[in-house]
């Protein structure tokens, strides 16, 4: 069963925004489910720091071995980082995508809407768990 | 005892060849299936609205011995000039043990594209000899395996280009003047669908501005001139721009290779490395690039992996980047390669080994440097100082006239350049006793004033200094180990030998119709009345391919039901593209240049949208209801919504599930009704032919894959052709070609290299429409339908059928819904696909059209014995997944997860499964007769992603065998 972290945020496109110590900036991957969807991942194509992206736009894809999905930026913002080690280990997605399979850490716009995100609850919801 | 006037006809008959079960089998399976006779069973299958209740007007069926005295009398109306006119194409010696061996034999021919990469190792290790090949030539990292054409193949470079430079826009882009005017061309009308402004110039006059994203160059030019471009290439990176090499392979055994230069991408047409001419192809064309762009690499690639066991395995890599995965967001909508094409060149190369080519590239230099000098001593001027194998002569009118005229009369062809310049290309089949003829052709029936041993004292090399090649080529042990013909026999049959094709067994893959391939329609390609043709000889020189397409396309247009086919489109794929281009052209020329919106149904083939976008169209879809249907209420929906700027409704008929939608004709008058044209996707044609018509019912293009219902064979992985026709009214908008015009008024534009596409193998389907005739060609559809339907109903109580249409029957292939197993038993799509080849047979299409499937696609010419063997497979297989339902076999370690079982693993001292080598190894009895084994176990398909090698490893990887 996909892992559902209570503490996280969710988009139903299946990403998680995880809230950091700089308030302002959160970390966002692929939930445990999405991961578990897409089969073993073999490249994940990421912005670089600066990047902007409009609450919804595509901030990058994400490559399977069948499949190919993008990857949705849950709220605006500004990449402080993309992690550059899913270049070398793009599997830490499939390991631990909460962890070190996380894909970029984005300085918020607009702190409202993250209240705007599903909880933890909403989202097992809607992948049927 | 009297003679009946009936046996006095040869009892023979193509048909009872072609068609797998015989009249007391169809009795059988329509007792199984239902139905009393098979036109019953034929007015339940299809919708009563679209039947075509004519016999098609149509040659009445030849016999195999007539067909061939047909094309035999054809053949002698073409004439084998020697053609020095060069542009891409030259003559070469195909390796004899190659051209039995490779091109002539069913076991390399009638095999599919690579997929089931356990059961393909084979034609899998000679295209990876293939890329290895253009790789260490053009001196660039990644090559793929292969594409369709030279002119596509700088199609593709321009869209990658675009791709990876990233602009905001399309951007502009550059092409040297001095490149093919066919790929500039393809080149200009790929650009103009998508809004890439070109300009075509001379090299110097380049200027790399915001918004440049690169350019195209010839290497070496058209004209034959070598030019170095080292420092255009440093002025385009240092814009950001990226530079394309259209070059030659033999050349690039001389030349600094465009990678060593600074050329971002290289492409070009590998056919003189031992593929006939054919009159345009098939040939392969290569396309290779740096590392940093592998992930916009288009076409197929083929990479090294590991098994289960850690052996090494290939496989076709990366298949995120094409277009059946990407769809709308594909940069490319290749599909078909060449990979018959590409296997024999890249055996070219293993025969002759790097020095073996060097010497005849040598031989070529040479013999053309005589040439010129020869030339320049008859008082003519030589265009460009700098060449390879190419040389463009100048002098007076009246002069160049004569040389023409001179070069006829001894049935020689030249280029003709104005009026006071002519081009000779020489080639691998030219000898000194040619070049003395030219010679004698320049000299205008004076004699000689020289003597040829004078000019080869006096000729010197034509590479200029600072471009000769100093790095090596061809390294890998595979290119130096075959020098022998035992050898290269022996290699040639190991390879064969790994791989399934329809020599050893079904392969009932869904969509892609593998049907016999009759020895008889493969026959003719390889004559040399077909296969030495220049597709630029004079036309008068082809007259036997011209009455061949004429009749072929008459016949295609009858079958389908309209007025004009083009046979240009080189694979599926350039149909879609060229056919949503005659509909872009059509609007255009109504005042509707804004309409290009293109629907299309969620369930069509990725290639679909891919197409569109390259068309310069944006793609709605449309929902599919619960039956797989079409959703008429949606579509009518988005075409209200869309229609001021509807172009088109792509749809595949009957659907891409198998099923024949009775709402097509309501369908195909939504989208008229709103402004729209309806593209027909002819994939799955072998269903309709002789039964109902595209053209009557709606269409008003349709594309067909003479490589699915028209039995050109598969090669495995290509050649196709992807002809397409149309309605009376886009008949002015058909493709053109610039340098053989087609007559066509309000052209789309050009879409291959070559005129007519590939049409060596046009006489395979010429061959079968005549040997079927209009009698027996609707029989094969009607047995096509009946054995998907029999297989269908003899699998019900073991796997749910997905999808169906009216009275519970599908068209000419069946989905079978394998998702529940995964719940049940663990067991995935993937676990069955893989068990089925250990029962010897070529795994269904899997998870197309639906995630999790199997489509099943007999096709009319298996036998009843095999459809009942493959039957017999599917339900042990299903058998084997109860096991593991009912806890008798291991979650884990069972039959399924572990399949398929190599030799290797077999035979093993140490053997720790639950279940016996003997269930493992032969689970039917058919299977102790024969079967093919799968060469690996499983292959590792994350990891050859995650660590891309597409050239040959290291021969010591072999070894260290885990």
């Amino acid at each position: 069963m996909a892992n559902v972290p209570a503490d996280l945020s969710y988009t139903a496109e299946h990403e998680y925004v995880k809230t950091t110590g700089d308030g302002s900036v959160v970390q966002i991957g692929i939930t445990d489910y999405a991961q578990g969807e897409l089969g073993d991942v073999v490249y994940v194509d990421l912005p670089k720091a600066g990047a902007t992206f409009a609450k919804g736009a595509v901030f990058g894809t994400i490559e399977a071995v069948k499949a190919v999905s993008d990857l949705y930026c849950p709220v605006a913002g500004t990449v402080v980082e993309s992690n550059g080690a899913l270049e070398q280990d793009p599997a830490a997605v499939n390991r631990e995508p909460y962890g070190g399979g996380w894909m970029i850490k984005l300085k918020v716009k607009d702190q409202a809407e993250l209240k705007g995100l599903l909880n933890a609850a909403a989202y097992e919801k809607q992948i049927g768990k | 005892m009297a003679i009946a006037s009936s046996s006095l006809t040869h009892p023979d008959r193509f048909a009872s060849r072609h068609l797998g079960p015989d009249p007391d089998e169809v009795r059988d399976m329509l007792k199984v299936v239902g139905y009393g006779s098979l036109d019953a069973f034929i007015d339940a299958v299809i919708p009563e609205d679209i039947r075509l209740r004519k016999p098609l007007n149509l040659p009445g069926a030849r016999s195999e011995r007539e067909a061939l005295a047909v094309l035999r009398a054809l053949a002698a109306k073409n004439q084998v000039f020697r053609s020095y006119i060069g542009m891409g194409y030259a003559d070469c010696i195909t390796p004899p043990v190659v051209l039995r061996n490779v091109l002539e034999n069913p076991g390399w021919y009638t095999a599919y594209t690579p997929y089931q990469a356990e059961i393909a190792q084979g034609r899998l290790e000679a295209l990876l000899n293939y890329q290895t090949m253009v790789s260490d030539l053009t001196g660039l990292e990644v090559a793929n395996a292969s594409l369709l054409d030279e002119g596509t193949a700088a199609a593709e470079a321009m869209h990658l280009t675009a791709a990876a430079t990233n602009h905001d826009g399309p951007g502009t882009y550059w092409i040297d003047i001095g490149c093919h005017p066919q790929t500039i061309a393809v080149v200009r009308t790929r650009a103009e669908a998508v809004g890439i402004q070109v300009t075509v110039a001379d090299p110097k006059s380049f200027t790399f501005k915001p918004g440049t994203i690169g350019c195209l160059v010839q290497y070496p030019g058209t004209e034959g001139d070598i030019q170095d471009f080292r420092s255009l290439a440093e002025k385009a990176h240092g814009a950001g721009a990226l530079v394309s090499a259209a070059t030659d392979l033999l050349a690039l055994t001389l030349l600094t290779p465009p990678g060593e230069w600074g050329a971002d991408i290289a492409v070009g047409n590998s056919q003189r490395f031992g593929v006939p001419l054919g009159y345009g192809g098939p040939h392969a064309a290569f396309f290779a690039t740096k590392d940093a762009f592998k992930r916009h690499l288009p076409g197929r690639i083929i990479g090294v992996s590991k098994d289960r066991a850690g052996r090494p395995g290939l496989r076709m890599a990366l298949q995120t980047r094409e277009q059946h995965i990407r769809r709308e967001k594909a940069t490319s909508n290749v599909c078909t390669a060449q990979v018959l094409l590409a296997v024999t060149a890249s055996m070219y190369a293993v025969y002759h080994g790097p020095e073996g080519i060097k010497k005849i590239a040598e031989r070529v230099h040479g013999l053309t440097a005589i040439l010129a000098e020869g030339a320049r001593r008859l008082g003519y001027k030589i265009g460009h100082a700098a060449f390879f194998d190419t040389i463009v002569i100048e002098g007076d009118e009246a002069k160049i006239k004569e040389v023409v005229a001179g070069a006829k009369r001894r049935r020689i062809n030249l280029r003709p350049l104005g009026a006071t310049r002519v081009g000779v290309a020489l080639d691998e089949t030219v000898g000194l006793e040619d070049v003395e003829d030219l010679a004698q052709v320049l000299a205008l029936g004076k004699p000689l004033p020289f003597k040829l041993d004078d000019l080869i004292a006096a000729a010197k090399s034509a590479i200029p200094q600072g471009l000769i090649r100093t790095s090596p080529y061809l390294t890998h042990p595979v290119f130096h180990r075959h020098r022998s013909e035992t050898e290269m026999l022996r290699y040639l049959k190991q390879l064969e030998d790994r791989d399934l094709s329809l020599t050893s067994a079904m392969i009932p893959l869904g969509s892609c119709t593998m049907k016999l391939n009759a020895t008889t329609e493969m026959i003719p390609v390889t004559w040399p009345e077909f296969g030495r043709i220049h597709p630029f000889a004079p036309r008068d020189q082809a007259q036997g391919y011209t009455d061949l397409f004429r009749q072929l396309e008459e016949w295609l247009a009858e079958i389908t039901g309209f007025s004009r086919v083009s046979l240009q489109p080189n694979a599926g794929s350039q149909g879609e593209f060229a056919g949503l281009l005659v509909i872009r052209a059509y609007h255009r020329a109504h005042g509707q240049s804004h309409r290009t919106t293109c629907l299309i149904p969620q369930s069509a083939h990725g290639t679909n949208p891919a197409s569109a976008v390259l068309a310069g169209m944006n793609v709605v879809v449309v929902k599919t209801d619960a039956q797989g249907n079409i959703d008429v209420a949606d579509l009518t929906a988005k075409a209200e919504e869309h229609k001021d700027t509807l172009a088109a409704l792509m749809v595949t008929y009957p659907s891409t599930h198998g099923v024949f939608e009775a709402s097509i004709r309501e369908i195909c008058k939504i989208v008229h009704a709103q402004g729209g044209q309806v593209y027909m996707d002819g994939a799955n044609m072998n269903a309709q032919v002789g039964l109902c018509r595209p053209g009557d019912f709606g269409a008003d293009v349709c594309h067909l894959n003479l490589h699915k219902t028209f039995c050109i064979p598969h090669g495995g992985g290509g050649p196709g052709m992807g002809p397409i026709g149309v309605a009376a009214h886009l008949a002015n908008h058909l493709p053109d070609h610039p340098v053989v015009p087609l007559g066509v008024s309000e052209s789309c534009g050009t879409i291959s290299a070559g005129p007519w596409g590939s049409p060596s193998i046009l006489p395979i389907s010429w061959a079968y429409i005549a040997m079927m005739g209009k009698e027996d060609l609707p029989e094969a559809t009607k047995l096509a339908m009946l054995s998907a339907n029999y297989i269908a109903r003899r699998l019900a109580g073991h796997y749910d059928l997905l999808y169906a249409g009216k009275n519970g029957l599908i068209a000419h292939e069946c989905i079978l819904d394998t998702r529940p197993f995964k719940q049940s038993a663990g067991v995935e799509v993937e676990d069955i696909a893989k068990r089925i080849i250990d029962y010897g047979f070529h795994p269904p299409t899997v998870s197309f059209p639906v995630a999790g499937t199997l489509m099943v696609e007999p096709t009319e010419s298996e036998p009843k014995v095999e459809l009942d063997r493959f039957c017999d497979a599917l339900i042990a297989i299903r058998n084997e997944i109860r096991e593991i339902e009912r806890g008798e076999a291991d979650r884990e370690d069972n039959l399924l997860t572990n399949s398929p079982h190599p030799l290797a693993d077999l035979l093993a001292d140490e053997w720790k499964h639950p279940y016996s080598r003997e269930r493992a190894a032969f689970p039917s009895a058919a299977t102790r007769a024969h079967k093919v084994w799968p060469t690996v176990s499983r292959i590792d398909g994350a990891y050859g992603d995650r660590n891309l090698v597409c050239t040959c490893p290291p021969i010591e990887s072999y070894a260290t065998v885990g």
